[in-house]
């Protein structure tokens, strides 16, 4: 549904996306993650038709971005960074004229404004001022002028900032519910919600895709090695130490009662070993468990890793 | 066409959602009923002084009220234009709803005309409120109905070319009161220069002189369609129009 193919977009002389290249399958929904000024709504204003690319190729819903605008434009959504409402129009006004402005027949337009406003629960602003209405009920104007058309691929850009928790589980559940028959591709620097929304993620720092993969994927491709944490008895150094003489141990760290275990990757299998010496050793074992890497873990870990090579490189 | 209907019908509509419109309407029509009573009597004094003493000269309806008024109907736009125009495309900017046109499937041509139109809407409404005054002329005496008309279309150019401006400048910021003087010291521009033409030498003198758009102005007020006047002003608006699409496609490239 969408190729994207070595885009490079530069502001003047700044680079702002250098050379993405990722594919979106139709029905999926897809998280951009990415720290401020990654280039996210950069991508998705190419890709929207908004701005073109000063290199590579964008296709989307089978368009070509640059040779056929008004095609892709007629088949997606979006859902700007700001929400691009008229602060002195009705909400259902605003939605009957973004409504003409995609050429829905005007026969259909009653039911498209009224599915919209259902589905994004404006029901009890319909009447109100846009520039009245509090930032998230603005944001969710923006949501509803975006699925209004019933467009093919939705391009959501930070699409649950300024709501309040509640808004944010119902905006979730709604994009959620949007895959299978849309394509969803969304941004965030918030991790919790791309894991809470999306099947798969694209991280991008500093205009370059960092990693691309499913969120499970990512966690334990990323994890350097397997990290596990154990509970003893006693934490003496000299019992802590016979730990670290164990081959396949790439690190053993001792806070109080918690040692933190680092196996390197492809020794997994030492764990009873582990667990063994530790006990022989008189460590006394309470609790033996595998820690998990969170996707928090791993977008710092990506991002950090990436700075690393930038500023070598530079 | 139906895309250029829809943008027009809304921002027209949005005119009536600021109390700018009332303003501007409501100040046009103050300044020109004074006018238009003024000259009525001015008028009729004179022809009374001619009627009995023979003193100065008579004058005709057209003469004297049609153009006088007409003429000031002209000014009056100068300095009304830049309120109308000027919250087009730098509100949108502002407000980031640009973005909302830029990604319908609409093309920038269309947006620009949609806007155009719906200025020229504001300024067709104003027009029709002083078709109060010929109705006047035309049931207290017998003007000529010819110059009436051209003189309307005249303005309508005119207007049009000072809207062109106005719409090129609220493209260029997202600041209103910029995009408004700018608007009002260009149309003034335009509207001087036929002075500066007097100063000039010959060549530039008919440079200057065929670019002052007041200038083209005179043929239609005295109920001459001239196909030059024509072709100057819809090449005026239409360059303008032209540069607006050329300074919003350069934004996309930033
Ligand atoms: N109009 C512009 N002119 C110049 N530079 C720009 C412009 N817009 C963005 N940039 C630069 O391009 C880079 C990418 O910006 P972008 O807005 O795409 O980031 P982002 O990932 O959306 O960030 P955020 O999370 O803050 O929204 C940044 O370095 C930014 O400073
Ligand atoms: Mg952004």
């Amino acid at each position: 549904m969408i190729q994207v193919s070595h885009l490079t977009k530069m502001y003047g002389p700044r680079t702002a996306v250098q050379d993405l290249s990722f594919e979106v399958k139709s029905g999926e929904i897809v998280g951009f993650l990415g720290p401020n000024g990654a280039g996210k709504s950069t991508t998705m204003k190419v890709l929207t038709g908004l701005m073109p690319a000063t290199s590579g190729t964008a296709n989307v819903a089978g368009f070509d971005v640059f040779e056929k605008p008004l095609e892709v434009k007629r088949n997606v959504g979006y859902l700007p960074e700001n929400p691009p409402v008229y602060s002195e129009m009705q909400v259902e006004d605003y939605l009957d004229f973004a409504a003409r402005l995609h050429q829905i027949p005007s026969a259909a337009t009653k039911a498209a404004v009224a599915g919209a406003i259902e589905k994004t629960g404006l029901g009890d602003v319909r009447k109100r001022l846009i520039g009245n209405l509090s930032k998230g009920y603005r944001q969710r104007v923006g949501l509803a002028q975006a699925l209004l058309h019933n467009p093919k691929v939705l391009i959501l850009d930070e699409p649950t900032v300024g709501l309040d928790p509640k808004q944010i589980i119902e905006i979730r559940q709604l994009i959620k519910s949007l895959g299978g028959e849309h394509t969803v591709i969304l941004s965030s620097h918030i991790l919790p919600e791309v894991t809470a929304t999306c099947e798969r993620i694209i991280v991008i720092n500093r205009g370059k895709i960092v990693a691309e993969d499913t969120i499970e994927r990512l966690t334990t491709r990323l994890k350097k090695g397997l990290i596990y944490s154990m509970t003893v008895r006693n934490p003496q150094p000299a019992a802590i130490d016979s730990l670290r003489r164990i081959p396949g141990i790439k690190a053993i760290t001792a806070e109080g009662a918690r040692v933190g275990i680092e196996i390197a990757p492809g020794a997994e299998e030492i764990r009873d070993r582990v667990v063994e010496t530790a006990v022989k050793a008189g460590l006394g074992v309470l609790e033996f468990s595998a820690e998990r890497v969170s996707l928090e873990d791993v977008f710092l870990q990506l991002t950090t890793i990436e700075n690393e090579t930038t500023t070598t490189g530079a | 066409m139906r895309n250029i209907w829809t943008i027009a019908r809304r921002d027209f509509r949005a005119y009536f959602t600021s109390p700018i419109a009332y303003i501007v309407i409501a100040g046009f029509l103050a300044i020109m009923g004074w006018m238009f009573f003024w000259n009525l009597s001015h008028f009729n004094l004179q022809n009374l002084q001619y009627q009995q003493f023979r003193m100065g000269k008579g004058a005709s309806i057209t003469e004297g009220i049609i153009r006088p008024l007409f003429g000031n109907m002209n000014v009056i736009f100068l300095f009304l234009v830049p309120f109308i125009t000027m919250r087009l495309f730098a509100e949108e900017r502002k407000q980031h709803t640009i973005e909302l046109l830029m990604t319908s499937p609409v093309t920038l041509t269309e947006i620009i005309l949609g806007k155009f139109l719906s200025s020229l809407l504001l300024v067709g409404t104003m027009l029709v409120l002083t078709l109060v005054y010929p109705i006047t002329l035309f049931l207290t005496g017998n003007p000529d109905l010819g110059p009436i008309v051209t003189s309307y279309l005249g303005t309508i150019f005119l207007t049009g070319c000072y809207l062109s401006l106005g719409i090129l400048f609220s493209s260029m910021t997202e600041n209103q009161i910029v995009a408004g003087a700018l608007t009002f010291a260009a149309g003034l521009f335009f509207w001087l220069i036929s002075w500066a033409s007097q100063s000039a030498g010959a060549v530039w003198g008919d440079v200057l002189s065929y670019l002052s758009l007041i200038g083209h102005y005179n043929n239609f007020g005295q109920g001459i369609i001239n196909s030059t006047d024509v072709v100057f002003y819809l090449s005026f608006i239409g360059i303008g129009l032209f540069l607006t699409h050329r300074v919003l496609d350069s934004f996309r490239w930033r």
